[in-house]
């Protein structure tokens, strides 16, 4: 038996009651799922037309899917926290062991970093960049589909133990050695831990490969690297640090199964072996990697602060200095997260300086954005709610990281709920308001429909006070000197108060997020009143702005020629001042690119020829070689050997077979592209 | 299908190299923590003997020759490519393969010797960055080896189309990434055990 099932036995198989819960949780809602789509008879078209598609705004919408799950089950483990953390005081324990209350606090660690952000992250960048390039597809569809779908099967894997039993790690969401060796945690938690961050990692590194070259070599013509709108800059970054520390977790997460698995001594407290290694190779991965969380949500705030005043960003240049710069330093500040282990004055000071430089080009930013809307005609629609929600928050969370930077105030509030408020202000009112900015600000055109307004006001008031309401306690409580990853507590201590008010702010975070869920329903009921059927409706400047919404398969008909930074705010001007002066041989005279074309089939006064055009076919292999991948690390986690050779043949055959495969592209004809722009007017989301 | 225009064929030839030039770059990042992490474990022997004691120069020498070798016979094939020759391709490949596979063998056996003789990768931390480096680099090998045999049945069966040409680009830059990796395991693992 156990050659054939590993270490996986009956015993493993859920019997605490939030496991069987979880299990439960989850079979009705696979099976809810299943049902429906068998009574719709829709199965067929959700692979054909879903799953096995290489287009990245269906991948981006699939990501936002999987990470929205994700977020709640995130959001579940957050809420887990406060209740323990409220109730366990003095002779009371809470309902959770110390055991579980760790498991959770781990998991929601790992999972709000690695599926919820990194998944919205990817989904934006997925679907917004090859528009603002104005790109047909990304660089190389097959690796996109193929980081989608690993990263999918690290998400399934960190909720298998739900189903399979056994545990999840209880060490925190980096796992610092030596806990993490076999001889402190020798359950399989930590192993799900591993290969769910190592499945989903290799997914985000491919990603990350794809985007960079897809942003050097995929531009219209005339888009020079210092045309690109920032959303397109701070991608790059971002991908640029993705690369560049991805595989030091990859090869940490190595490292520390081989440890586990196969009796080595990297990071082990014996044999020679050396833990401090592991916490300076996880952070010199981990710190950067709250960058590539950052960087991209910074993007979106210039577009957004653009777009809604008005106005032309204010020094455009400085916005991309200050990426680069924020990339640069990222890599150089690792050790601020462990000045207390020792590792001298003179580390400590160069991490500190570097901490407290880094600030800068952030502060260069905020300015700029400032200065953006300064003089700007601002419309407060949703998204630009959200950067102004920003921008305070995200300040005030600067300072506070900023305050950590610094060596001597470090010592007092390592570890200390101040931490937990601090990244938490940069995690929420940073990367999670930038992802609700995007989603709200591009939701007219993924989906062809606006967003209910009045909705999206109560749902951003209800995330800000709540977030406020519970964090700002976290702040006051570290002060007086709670450590993080509290489960329990003296009740002679007084803190008890502000972890219910801390609950009490979840509860209003959470009503907020129903308000979303509420406003996303709504908007798509009544979606027939507002269509968007210009494809422009926020009177947007950059390219994405210029097709339709939802774009066709192919983006643009025609590529657009690019002339200007903003280059769809100069296509507009441009067209105003050909039709007053109402001549058509200005603009057939003339040598400069016409807008009109790049305005596609929305301007009827001109005919204009389509050309074929060249697309991606859909394949099934992503999902083949990620399912390998999948049962190779469930396979590792439960030492099942055979499994674990099954599924490498398998992943290796698969990406054989597919090098042999040439017909990997198909041709939409001149006149299919004329029939799809003329009905483009009226279209709606793929339904 | 209509045929391809070469300028998009090229245009998309571009863009593969520099995706793998830039996987390579991730690669060789995983090859640097291996290197940080052996020369951070180097003096833990934990009592146990240490790289001076236990490499031998001969055997690396044997070894670096034979990739140095390796990667002249797979440039070899690459101009036997770009001149179309189809024979000497599949030639130059199969002689690449036989050396990196005799690379390999000596690799094993180096390993087969130091277990033998009680020094696994679990007796000290040393040992374990020792085997963790270098078998990293013979993976690699290995998938570089089964890469290389299914080169030369595409080419074998497809001849040298733009289409196999660009992969086989790929493949020798991967062979030669290899090679220079193997340069520095060799001075930094060899050479300077004897300094």
């Amino acid at each position: 038996m156990s050659l054939l099932f590993g270490k996986l036995t009956l015993a493993a198989l859920p019997h605490e009651w939030f496991t069987i819960a979880g299990t439960v949780s989850m079979m009705l809602g696979g099976l809810g799922v299943a049902l429906f789509l068998t009574y719709y008879k829709r199965w067929k078209w959700l692979w054909t037309e879903w799953l096995t598609s290489t287009d990245p705004k269906r991948i981006g919408i699939m990501y936002f899917v999987v990470a929205s799950l994700m977020l709640a089950r995130g959001a579940l483990d957050a809420g887990m926290i406060w209740l323990q953390q409220a109730l366990s005081v003095g002779s009371s324990h809470g309902y959770l062991s110390a055991d579980h209350f760790q498991q959770i606090f781990t998991a929601h660690g790992a999972i709000m970093v690695f599926f919820v952000t990194m998944g919205f992250l990817s989904g934006l960048i997925n679907y917004i960049m090859p528009l603002q390039i104005g790109a047909r597809d990304v660089a190389s569809p097959l690796l996109n589909t193929l980081s989608f779908w690993l990263y999918v099967a690290g998400a399934v894997l960190i909720n298998l133990f739900f189903v399979f039993g056994g545990e999840f790690a209880a060490t925190g969401w980096l796992s610092i050695a030596p806990l993490s060796g076999i001889e402190f945690s020798p359950g399989v938690g930590v192993d799900y831990w591993i290969w769910s961050l190592q499945i989903s990692g290799l997914g985000s590194l491919l990603a990350g490969v794809n985007f960079i070259v897809t942003i050097l070599k995929m531009r219209a013509p005339g888009m020079t690297l210092m045309r690109m709108p920032m959303f397109v800059w701070t991608s790059l970054s971002s991908m640029v640090l993705v690369v560049s520390v991805f595989p030091i977790l990859a090869m940490t997460l190595i490292l520390l199964t081989l440890d586990r698995q196969f009796g080595t001594h990297f990071f082990t407290s014996g044999f020679g072996g050396n833990p401090m290694l592991y916490t300076n190779l996880i952070w010199s991965w981990g710190h950067p990697e709250v960058y590539i969380l950052m960087i991209p949500a910074f993007g979106v705030y210039s577009e957004v602060v653009s777009t809604f005043s008005q106005k032309k960003l204010f020094s455009y240049k400085s916005l991309v200095v200050a990426a680069i710069l924020i990339t640069l330093l990222s890599v150089l500040v690792w050790l601020h997260h462990f000045f207390t282990m020792g590792a001298g004055a003179n580390v400590n000071a160069f991490f500190g300086i570097m901490t407290g430089v880094i600030a800068i080009p952030t502060g260069v930013q905020v300015f700029t954005w400032l200065a953006t809307m300064y003089k700007g005609k601002i419309n407060f629609k949703q998204p630009m709610l959200w950067f102004v929600g920003f921008i305070c928050t995200f300040t005030l969370g600067g300072v506070a990281g900023v305050m950590l930077g610094i060596p001597g105030i470090d010592f007092q509030v390592h570890n200390s709920l101040f931490l937990v408020a601090h990244f938490h202000t940069m995690a929420i009112g940073g990367a999670l308001f930038g992802i609700f900015c995007g989603i709200t600000y591009w939701f007219p055109k993924i989906t062809g429909f606006m967003l209910n307004e009045r909705l999206g006001k109560y749902a951003f008031w209800s995330w800000i006070v709540g977030f406020f309401v519970s964090f700002m306690p976290l702040y006051i409580l570290g002060f007086m000197g709670a450590p993080r990853r509290l489960d329990h507590y003296d009740a002679s201590l007084g803190w008890q108060w502000l972890f219910i008010v801390a609950g009490f702010g979840f509860l209003i975070i959470c009503l907020g997020a129903a308000l979303q869920v509420l406003q996303i329903i709504v908007s798509v009921i009544q979606r027939k009143e507002s269509m968007d059927v210009t494809g422009d409706p926020w009177n947007g400047r950059t390219l994405e702005w210029a097709t339709s919404s939802p774009p066709p398969v192919y983006n643009f008909a025609i590529i657009p020629e690019v002339r200007d930074r903003d280059a769809f705010w100069d296509m507009k001007q441009y067209a105003v001042i050909a039709r007053s002066a109402a001549d058509e041989a200005i603009l057939s005279e003339s040598r400069l690119p016409r807008p009109s074309d790049a305005l596609g089939a929305r301007n009827d006064t001109q005919k204009i020829t389509y050309k074929d055009i060249v697309m991606p076919k859909n394949t099934a292999i992503g999902i083949y070689i990620s399912a390998c991948t999948f049962f190779f690390g469930f396979a590792f986690v439960w030492h099942i050997w055979w499994l674990v050779i099954a599924s490498a043949i398998g992943a290796i055959v698969c990406l054989i077979v597919r090098s042999f495969d040439e017909e990997t592209e198909y041709v939409i004809t001149a006149v299919e592209v004329e029939k799809i722009e003329s009905i483009n007017k009226s279209s709606t989301f793929p339904m | 299908m209509q045929k391809p225009d070469l300028q998009i064929t090229q245009h998309n030839d571009s863009k593969t190299i520099l995706g793998f030039w830039v996987y390579l770059m991730t690669d060789l990042i995983m090859f640097a923590v291996l290197f940080a992490t052996y020369a951070a474990l180097k003096t833990s022997t934990f009592g146990g003997p240490g790289p001076s004691e236990l490499f031998s120069l001969n055997g690396a020498l044997a070894e670096t020759l034979i990739l140095l070798t390796s990667s002249f016979t797979c440039g070899l094939a690459m101009l036997a490519a770009h001149r179309q020759n189809k024979n000497q391709t599949i030639i130059w490949f199969l002689v690449t393969l036989a050396l990196g596979l005799t690379f390999l063998g000596l690799e094993l056996k180096e390993f087969s010797q130091l277990i033998a003789e009680g020094h696994t990768w679990q007796k000290s931390a040393f040992l374990s960055s020792f085997f963790a480096l270098v078998s990293t680099h013979g993976l690699h090998i290995a998938i570089g080896s089964l890469w290389i045999v299914v080169a030369i049945k595409q080419i074998y069966s497809r001849g040298l189309t733009p289409f196999i040409t660009s992969k086989l680009t790929r493949l020798s830059l991967f062979w030669h990434f290899l090679d220079i990796v193997w340069i520095f395991i060799f001075t930094i693992v060899y050479l300077m055990a004897k300094v």
